[in-house]
C-alpha cells in the first residue's frame, strides 16, 4: 500500500512540471516572442557555423572564427549589438544543423547551407538572402585522367553524410546511366581522409568546399577539380519559419553587407559618407528615415555592419578572394551591375 | 454509498485490500497515460508552432539518393521505404555474421586465457585487455582506415591462409568480395566484443567447481574432453545470460557504421530525415527498428538459457 502511494506522489510530481511546460510554451507562443527579443537580452547572438571549412569557417592562427559564413554572423551581432564579437559560434555538422535550428539551440544558421525547396516547407527554415552562389563539383586525382563523369563509371565516390550532394549526385549520374559506388560518411575529415588513402577516386562536395579542403589535403597539386558543375548550390544563412521580425533582421543584414557594395560604402569611407549629399546614401547610413527602428533595431544599423564587417566585397576579398590562397574569382558572387548575381533591393 | 444500517458488520468495498490494489493499478495506469498525453501535446504543439505535421506517407516518396551496398535491388527511384528496408538488410547482415564470429573468437580466446601454455595465455590477455579498454570508434577508424585502406594500398595485395585477400576493393574470401567498409565493420565490432566474450567465457569456466575437473579426470578424460563434455556444458549456465547482453551491445553498436561509411539502417535514417525534415518519425521508426532487433536477440537466448539450465528430474 505505502509503496503505492509513493509511487502515485513521485509521478505527480513528475506530471506537475510537464503540465507548466506546456503552459510557458502557450504563453510564448501567444505574445510571440521573436528571437529578436531573446537574442538583445541574452546579449550575445548564438550563430551555428561549420567551423571545418577554411575561407567560409575556421578556426584561423590567432584563435578566432573567420571566414565568409562567419562575417555573416559577426554582421547581424553588429546590426544588434554595435559589437561584431557579441557571438557565441556552435560547430554543428550537416545533420544536426537544422535540428539545432527548430529546437532554438542556435538563433541563426550560417553553415554554407542551399536554400531547397524543401528545406524551406517540410524542414521548416526560412532562407535569408544567398551569400554564395555556388554548385556541386567533383575532385579527383590529377594521374588517374579523369576528366568527364562519364570516367567515373563503376568507380568509388565519397561524400558526406546530411548535404544535398548524395541527392544531386545520385540524380546526374542516373540520367546518364552511369553506375558508380557512393561512400557516404558522417564526418567530413574522414571522408577526405579516405579519398586521400585510395579508397575514392572521387570525392563529392560544393565547388567552393572542394577548393577550401584541397588547400588542406597533404599535396593540394595533385588534386582536380572536374570543370563539370553539377548542381545549383545558393548558399544562404537560415533562421526558423515563423519570425518574420526576427528573419527581416537577418535578411536586411546581409542586403547591408551587398548594398554598401554597390553604393561604394566600405569600412573605410563610411564615417566620410555620412555627409554625402546623395538622399539613397543618406537612408542607407540612417542619418534620414526610420528604417532601423521600424525593424526593431537603431536606425545606423547598417552603418554598424559597414563599420565593423566591411562590405560584403570586402568580406569576400578577405575570405576567399586575391588576399587568400583560393583567389576565387567572383563570378556569379558579384553584384548585379558586374555581371553577378548580388542585387540588393533599395533601402527606402 | 449504500450503507446498510441493518449489518454493520458487513464491510464496505473500500475497506476491502484487492479493490484498493485493482484501484491502484488503474490509478498508476492513468497518470502514466496522462503524463504521455501531456508529453505528445507538447511535442504536437510545438512541432505545429513550427509548422510542422507529423505523418508516415513521405515514405512511400522517392528517395532519390543512392546507396552503396544493395543486397536487393534498388535505384534511387525506389521509395523511402525501400531504402530503409535495404539499410536494415545491410544492419542484418553484419549483426549476424558479427554475432557469429565474435561467439568463435571469444569462446577460443576465453578457453585460451586459461591456457597451460603461457604464450597462449598471454597473448590472450594483451588481446583481452587491448580491445577491452580502448573505444570502439577508434579501432573501427584503425580498422578501415590504416588496415583495409592502408596496409592495401601499401602492400597492394596481403594474402592471408591462400584463401583470404586483402586489396583496395575489400576482403576477399572463398572468392566473395566484401567492401572495405563491411570488411572493417565487421571485425572491428568482432574484436571488440569478443574480448568481452572472452572475459565471460574465463569467469564461466572458473565458476565450475574443481571438484568437476578432478572428477572428470579420475574418470579417464583428457583435458580437452573434460573441459569440452563436463565443464564447458556446466560452465555455459553462468555464460549465457551475459553473453546475450554481449550480443545485444554487438548489434547496437553496429550503429557506428556510419563513422566508416557503410549504409546501415542508421545511415539511411540519417539521410532520409536530412532530406524530409521528419525527425520525429524517422527516429521513432529507428527505436521500433532497434527495440524489434535487440528483443529478438534477448528472446532468442532466454530460449537457449532455458535449454541450458539444470533440469529438474
Amino acid at each position: 500500500m505505502r509503496k503505492w502511494s509513493s509511487l502515485l506522489v513521485a509521478l505527480m510530481l513528475a506530471i506537475l512540471p510537464l503540465a507548466a511546460c506546456r503552459q510557458r510554451t502557450e504563453k510564448a507562443g501567444k505574445q510571440t516572442v521573436s528571437r529578436l527579443d531573446t537574442v538583445k537580452q541574452r546579449g550575445k547572438l548564438i550563430c551555428g557555423v561549420s567551423g571545418e571549412l577554411p575561407g567560409f569557417s575556421f578556426v584561423s592562427s590567432d584563435g578566432k572564427f573567420a571566414g565568409l559564413d562567419v562575417d555573416v554572423c559577426r554582421a547581424v551581432a553588429a546590426a544588434v549589438f554595435d559589437n561584431p564579437n557579441a557571438v557565441e559560434f556552435r560547430k554543428l555538422n550537416a545533420k544536426e544543423r537544422f535540428t539545432a535550428l527548430q529546437s532554438g539551440e542556435i538563433d541563426l544558421l550560417s553553415r554554407n547551407t542551399s536554400w531547397t525547396l524543401s528545406r524551406g516547407t517540410s524542414v521548416g527554415l526560412e532562407f535569408a538572402p544567398v551569400v554564395f552562389y555556388d554548385g556541386q563539383g567533383i575532385m579527383v586525382r590529377k594521374d588517374s585522367g579523369i576528366k568527364s563523369l562519364e570516367q567515373l563509371k563503376d568507380k568509388s565516390i565519397c561524400t558526406q553524410i546530411g548535404t544535398t550532394n548524395e541527392q544531386n549526385l545520385s540524380d546526374q549520374m542516373r540520367q546518364r546511366n552511369i553506375p558508380y559506388k557512393l561512400v557516404v560518411f558522417e564526418d567530413i575529415n574522414i571522408a577526405y581522409a579516405t579519398y586521400v588513402e585510395g579508397r575514392c577516386q572521387g570525392v563529392t562536395s560544393d565547388r567552393s568546399q572542394l577548393l577550401s579542403r584541397r588547400s588542406t589535403l597533404p599535396k593540394p597539386e595533385e588534386h582536380l577539380i572536374l570543370d563539370t558543375v553539377i548542381s545549383k548550390e545558393p548558399l544562404a544563412p537560415a533562421v526558423a519559419k515563423g519570425d518574420a521580425k526576427w528573419h527581416d533582421v537577418v535578411q536586411w543584414s546581409v542586403y547591408s553587407l551587398i548594398g554598401a557594395e554597390e553604393l561604394g560604402i566600405t569600412s573605410q569611407n563610411v564615417s566620410e559618407m555620412a555627409s554625402n549629399p546623395n538622399p539613397e546614401i543618406k537612408r542607407f547610413l540612417g542619418t534620414e528615415g526610420e528604417l532601423g527602428t521600424g525593424m526593431g533595431l537603431t536606425n545606423d544599423f547598417a552603418v554598424r555592419i559597414v563599420k565593423h564587417v566591411g562590405n560584403y566585397g570586402e568580406v569576400y576579398d578577405r575570405n576567399l578572394g586575391s588576399k587568400t590562397s583560393f583567389n576565387l574569382p567572383r563570378g556569379l558572387n558579384n553584384q548585379w551591375s558586374k555581371g553577378g548575381l548580388l542585387y540588393s533591393p533599395p533601402f527606402r | 454509498m449504500n450503507i446498510n444500517p441493518n449489518s454493520k458488520l458487513k464491510n464496505n468495498f473500500w475497506r476491502d485490500v484487492r479493490f484498493w490494489r485493482i484501484a491502484m493499478q488503474i490509478g498508476v495506469l492513468g497518470l502514466l497515460a496522462i503524463a504521455i498525453l501531456i508529453l505528445w501535446d507538447n511535442l504536437d504543439y510545438n512541432l505545429e508552432q513550427r509548422g510542422i505535421e507529423l505523418g508516415f506517407d513521405f515514405l512511400r516518396s522517392q528517395a532519390s539518393f543512392e546507396i552503396g551496398e544493395k543486397p536487393i535491388p534498388y535505384t534511387p527511384a525506389d521509395s523511402y521505404l525501400l531504402a530503409l528496408l535495404l539499410g536494415l538488410l545491410n544492419s542484418l547482415r553484419v549483426m549476424v555474421a558479427g554475432i557469429i564470429l565474435t561467439t568463435i573468437v571469444g569462446v577460443s580466446m576465453g578457453i585460451a586465457r586459461l591456457s597451460d601454455n603461457w604464450l597462449v595465455r598471454n597473448l590472450s590477455l594483451i588481446y583481452v585487455e587491448t580491445f577491452r579498454n580502448t573505444p570502439l570508434l577508434v579501432q573501427l577508424l584503425f580498422w578501415y582506415l590504416a588496415i583495409f585502406l592502408g596496409a592495401a594500398k601499401t602492400a597492394g595485395k596481403i594474402q592471408l591462409f591462400g584463401f583470404i585477400s586483402l586489396t583496395g576493393n575489400g576482403l576477399e574470401i572463398f572468392g566473395i568480395v566484401l567492401s572495405p567498409e563491411f570488411g572493417a565493420l565487421l571485425i572491428g565490432l568482432t574484436c571488440y566484443t569478443g574480448a568481452f566474450i572472452a572475459e565471460i567465457v574465463r569467469a564461466g569456466i572458473q565458476s565450475v567447481p574443481r571438484g568437476q575437473w578432478e572428477a572428470a579426470r579420475s574418470l579417464g578424460l583428457k583435458p580437452s574432453l573434460a573441459m569440452r563434455l563436463v565443464i564447458f556444458p556446466q560452465a555455459l549456465r553462468v555464460i549465457i545470460p551475459p553473453l546475450t547482453s554481449q550480443y545485444l551491445n554487438l548489434a547496437k553498436n553496429s550503429s557506428l557504421a556510419s563513422a566508416i561509411g557503410y549504409p546501415d539502417v542508421y545511415f539511411v535514417a540519417s539521410t532520409t530525415f536530412n532530406q524530409t525534415g521528419r525527425v520525429v518519425e524517422v527516429m521513432l521508426l529507428l527505436i521500433g527498428t532497434y527495440l524489434t532487433i535487440s528483443l529478438s536477440i534477448a528472446g532468442g537466448m532466454n530460449l537457449l538459457n532455458r535449454y541450458v539450465q539444470i533440469k529438474e528430474r
